[in-house]
């Protein structure tokens, strides 16, 4: 038997919270509680590039899989793997979450063992995520990291925390529930189909669903990714959560939950539900398109610099859904590229923002000014992510975004040309924020006396700057173990919708257009 | 045919409760007894009886049957009779209640609720529900000096008196109809006319809707949840919030499950409403309360009626997920009420949600232990409530029941909203008046522990219990 390494990815966080609990919350022992969280997140970040190392970049199949009966009577199991889409984003959450953890090294004194206890609970339940191949498994740890999320947001946030908190958790919940219907409903499906529930996600991939199920089906699936994406109309949390989250929290918020949603698309809704998808596809790009002009044009008004970078977020994750709508190599490829340039620029912004509002205490742009005289080495690297951010050629943001616009162009070449002017927005809000924080006078005494980059600091921003340059410079490395499984999908994708259809087409005696009335969905050919 | 195998496991639970009783006549003033332990030795009795009965099961002069779905039904009376009697025992010292009466009341409601469980005979079935409910009608209004508790009690018993007699004569009907009170001749008789029912059927099955609608706390017959619980002593509304549930639901499957199955077009319609208003009002009134126990209340109002959607949705998922969703809701409920039960002082009831502000700092245990078993109340994994929604769901959409699945996982979203409530009292509100909590007596804690690891238990590894749950209900229906 091989060593269990996608199960002991989830249980090793799972164990250092555990061990916390044993200590002793006193301030003597704030050391001793920093480091075991700290070396845990460690170990999970060296095994998930373990898991990279050994991780064949040819196969588009599942890896490491490990399935175990968890509830036979329903077909349940405990079944885990990883590909290619899913690979990279396992390494993403183990790289951020250290460096949220070594970010809050300072700002963090109260209750220090639960804020720990909470990170790590956290980092197993979106690890669960990304490895579960079980629908029912993927709910649990969806649904189960919204409680540590939400204690974070809730108890070390700023000021209207609570308002914040409460919000994140309701408006998630009421996304997913429908998603755990129309999974129940999968479920039956396969039932009626053969005879016994299943919760696999291959085999859930090959049933036939109906039509009108179909649709009502990937609208749930939808709605709640839609939520944690957060697409345009349904955004209104992710702002609230991410200004009142401590950095830590926001780190991981932007960095890896945003995600869970345009991963739920690329894994699940799309490939299920591809006649409907397929349908459906233009409405998402345009709201896609919508979301980032809208989230480009609300963040270059912010005051408050870390509501520009969660607009931001609005806008760039709006780029991430458009490729997945496309559902061609370069738009899924790029979409999936982008999700970790997101990670680790946005990562890195509120980062540097956190910086800042440890020193001065306040976020509001108009409050700084001139920084560049006084902490120039902090300045320099807060401008090389900004500059990522944006998208310079050199630099991560522009391999996603480029592949994204190079896909959708294909696709539709109209919500391409919207997007494009994204491109130019988000570089206009940047620039524009980091210009009043940074050059001029400085027009405000307290700023006179800052305190540049410390050590802990460089080793916090340090790896997020260097995987920056290594993602714009190398970025066959990463986009190589994504390309298989990203063919696989799309092939999913367009073989079943394009053979339903013409079934559809052609139909008189196909037991599911028969029996089902058509009146509900009209497909335009 | 008439062996009393069957009634071994309340006979037990009965013999205890005389023992209390004459143990209280006997004892000198002042002088302490171990009155608890009697009850928990009467319950160990029934809990290997009962597990002697699963593998055979037995019947009693053919009104009385230990088959595996009362058995399961009993287990967890077991577990609730146990729990409640640890986490009684702060309250009886504090409220210098009259310990005998207290046990023995509370073991007799037990019995009555056993009896009810595996009663066949619809007299049967009213005899245990009058047994149980004067035995809780009692309990409520225990604390005799208390305003609020002989209002409650008073409310409870009036409006209870009036149901029972609802309940009485939809069995007069019924027994006119078919001459019988047994359930499996009922069912029969009652099969061969369903194709076109009578009217004196419908007002039959109508009067027995309304007697069990109450006991469960249906809308619109859910008026005298919240004064009821608000009145008892927490560690009662515990006991009454899950034992009379478990027992109610019993029956109610029985009978509609296996006598009035075949008039189901006539009652699904009803019952469909019943359950959707119930769902309604239960979170949606839930969410303006400022005392934690009347929340609970309309929480409990809530969960009965996702309790009733699994009757409604009636097959074999849906008979399984009722006694699955009994045991956890009794395990979360009862450890939710414990927590109160310990947070109550004399002078202070410690009962609005503010009282539990900063209670994470003076307490983390105590708040650690409330949170999980709210979190289980409001469904989320891995904790045994997002299980047991989750069998009821499927349930629901197995059957086709959609709607009724979407307003439940909706109002389920709105529950959680208001077990936040207390959530972000406790840890994320200071104050600088910290709730004063008296010490936490070894056998409350106990309890409460033994409830949160049972709540992990079922959310985590489910798969024994639920095999138990779908091989219950393989026996009758």
């Amino acid at each position: 038997m091989t060593f269990p390494i996608l199960t002991s990815l989830i249980a090793l966080p799972v164990v250092g919270a555990v061990l916390l609990l044993f200590v002793r919350d006193e301030e003597k022992n704030e050391p001793l509680i920093r480091n075991i969280a700290l070396i845990v997140s460690v170990l999970v970040f060296a095994e998930t590039l373990l898991l990279w190392t050994r991780f064949n970049p040819l196969s588009a199949d599942f890896q490491f899989v490990e399935r175990h009966a968890w509830i036979p009577a329903f077909g349940i199991d405990y079944f885990v793997g990883v590909d290619g889409i899913s690979l990279l984003l396992l390494v993403l959450t183990g790289f951020l979450t250290p460096i949220a953890l070594l970010s809050s090294w300072e700002s963090v004194h109260k209750r220090l063992r639960m804020f720990c206890v909470f990170i790590l609970l956290l980092e197993s339940a979106m690890i669960g995520v990304f490895v579960s191949l079980d629908l029912f498994l993927f709910y649990v740890f969806w649904d189960a990291m919204l409680v540590p999320m939400y204690f974070l947001i809730g108890i070390w946030g700023y000021d209207r925390r609570i308002y914040a908190a409460v919000k994140f958790i309701l408006y998630t919940m009421a996304g997913s529930v429908l998603m755990l219907l129309a999974i129940l409903g999968l479920a039956y499906l396969h039932s009626e189909a053969t005879g016994g529930y299943s919760f696999d996600l291959l085999k859930l991939y090959a049933i036939d669903v109906p039509r009108p199920q179909q649709f009502w089906f990937f609208l749930a699936f939808a709605l709640a990714f839609a939520i944690k994406v957060p697409l345009f109309p349904f955004h209104t949390w992710l702002p609230d959560a991410h200004v009142e989250a401590p950095t830590a929290g926001s780190v991981i918020l932007a960095g890896v939950l945003l995600k869970m949603g345009t991963y739920g698309l690329v894994r699940f809704a799309f490939p299920l539900f591809p006649e409907a998808a397929s349908f459906f596809a233009p409405y998402l790009a345009g709201l896609a398109v919508i979301g980032i002009i809208y989230g480009a044009l609300v963040a270059m008004v912010q005051p408050d610099m870390k509501k520009l970078v969660a607009y931001s977020s609005v806008s760039h994750l709006g780029f991430v859904v458009l490729g997945i709508a496309a559902m061609n190599t370069q738009g899924v490829q790029g979409a999936v590229y982008q999700m970790l340039n997101h990670g680790i620029s946005t990562g890195g912004l509120f980062l540097i923002v956190g910086m800042l509002s440890d020193r001065r205490h306040t976020r509001l742009i108009s409050e700084y000014g001139g920084l560049k005289n006084v902490v120039p080495r902090l300045v320099a690297v807060f401008f090389l992510i900004t500059l990522s951010s944006i998208g310079l050629p050199g630099l991560n943001g522009f391999v996603g975004e480029f592949l994204i616009l190079l896909g959708a162009f294909r696709w539709d070449p109209r919500f391409a040309a919207l997007a494009a002017t994204g491109v130019i927005l988000s570089a206009t809000y940047m620039l524009w924020m980091f210009q009043r924080v940074n050059y001029g006078p400085v027009t405000n005494e307290k700023n006179a006396s800052l305190q540049d980059l410390q050590p802990r600091e460089w080793l916090v921003i340090v790896p997020i700057v260097a995987v920056a340059i290594l993602m714009g410079v190398f970025p066959n490395l990463f986009l190589k173990p994504i390309e298989p499984s990203v063919n696989k999908t799309i092939g999913q994708v367009s073989q079943r919708s394009s053979r339903r259809l013409q079934a559809g087409n052609s139909d008189s005696g196909s037991r599911n257009s028969a029996s089902i009335p058509r009146s509900t969905f009209h497909i335009p050919r | 045919m008439s062996s009393f195998n069957a009634i071994v496991p309340m006979s037990c639970v009965t013999a205890a409760a005389i023992a209390a009783m004459i143990a209280e006549a006997f004892r000198a003033p002042g002088e302490r007894m171990p009155i608890g332990p009697l009850g928990a030795i009467g319950l160990a009795g029934a809990a290997i009886s009962s597990a002697l009965l699963w593998k055979d099961g037995a019947s009693s002069f053919g009104v009385v049957v230990a088959d595996k779905f009362g058995l399961f039904v009993t287990f967890i009376l077991i577990l609730v009779g146990v729990l409640s009697l640890a986490i009684s025992e702060p309250t009886i010292d504090r409220e210098r209640l009259p310990r005998g009466e207290y046990y023995a009341l509370m073991l007799f409601a037990l019995a009555g609720m056993m009896l009810m469980a595996t009663a066949t005979d619809l007299l049967i079935i009213f005899l245990a529900l009058e047994v149980l409910s004067l035995a809780v009608y009692v309990l409520t209004g225990i604390r005799r000096d208390h305003a609020l508790a002989a209002e409650g009690a008073l409310k409870y018993f009036l409006l209870g008196a009036f149901s029972s007699a609802f309940f009485l004569y939809g069995i007069a009907f019924t027994y006119g109809l078919t001459g019988s009170t047994r359930l499996d001749r009922i069912g029969s008789l009652m099969a061969a006319q369903a194709m076109a029912p009578t009217p004196m059927q419908l007002l039959a099955v109508g009067l027995l809707l309304v007697g069990f609608a109450f006991k469960v706390s249906a809308v619109p017959f859910h008026m005298w949840t919240p004064d009821a619980y608000e009145a008892a002593p927490p560690a009662i509304t515990g006991f009454m919030s899950t034992g009379v549930k478990a027992a109610a639901f019993a029956a109610f499957v029985r009978v509609f499950l296996a006598a009035f199955e075949p008039l189901r077009p006539s009652w699904s319609l009803i019952l469909w409403i019943v359950t959707a208003a119930t769902m309604i009002v239960g979170t949606v009134v839930g969410v303006s309360q400022s005392s934690v126990k009347r929340m609970l209340a309309y929480s409990s109002i809530a969960h009965g009626g996702y309790l009733l959607l699994a009757v409604l949705a009636a097959n074999d998922i849906g008979k399984a997920a009722v006694l699955f969703y009994l045991l956890t809701y009794a395990v979360t409920n009862i450890g939710a009420f414990g927590v109160i039960s310990v947070l109550e002082n004399t002078d202070q009831p410690n009962d609005r949600v503010r009282d539990y502000a900063g209670l994470w700092s003076t307490h983390p245990t105590l708040a650690g232990l409330m949170t999980i078993f709210l979190l289980s109340l409001g469904g989320f994994p891995p904790m045994a409530g997002f299980i047991a929604k989750w069998y009821v769901f499927s349930a629901a959409v197995n059957r086709g029941y959609t709607g009724l699945a979407i307003i439940g996982v909706l109002t389920s979203v709105i529950s959680v909203f208001f077990y936040l409530r207390i959530i972000v009292m406790m840890y994320m509100t200071t104050t600088d008046t910290p709730a004063r909590v008296p010490p936490i007596p070894r056998m409350a804690g106990l309890a409460l522990i033994v409830s949160a690891i049972l709540v992990f238990y079922l959310g985590i590894l489910p798969t024994r219990v639920l095999d138990w749950a779908v091989a219950s209900i393989a026996t009758i229906f």
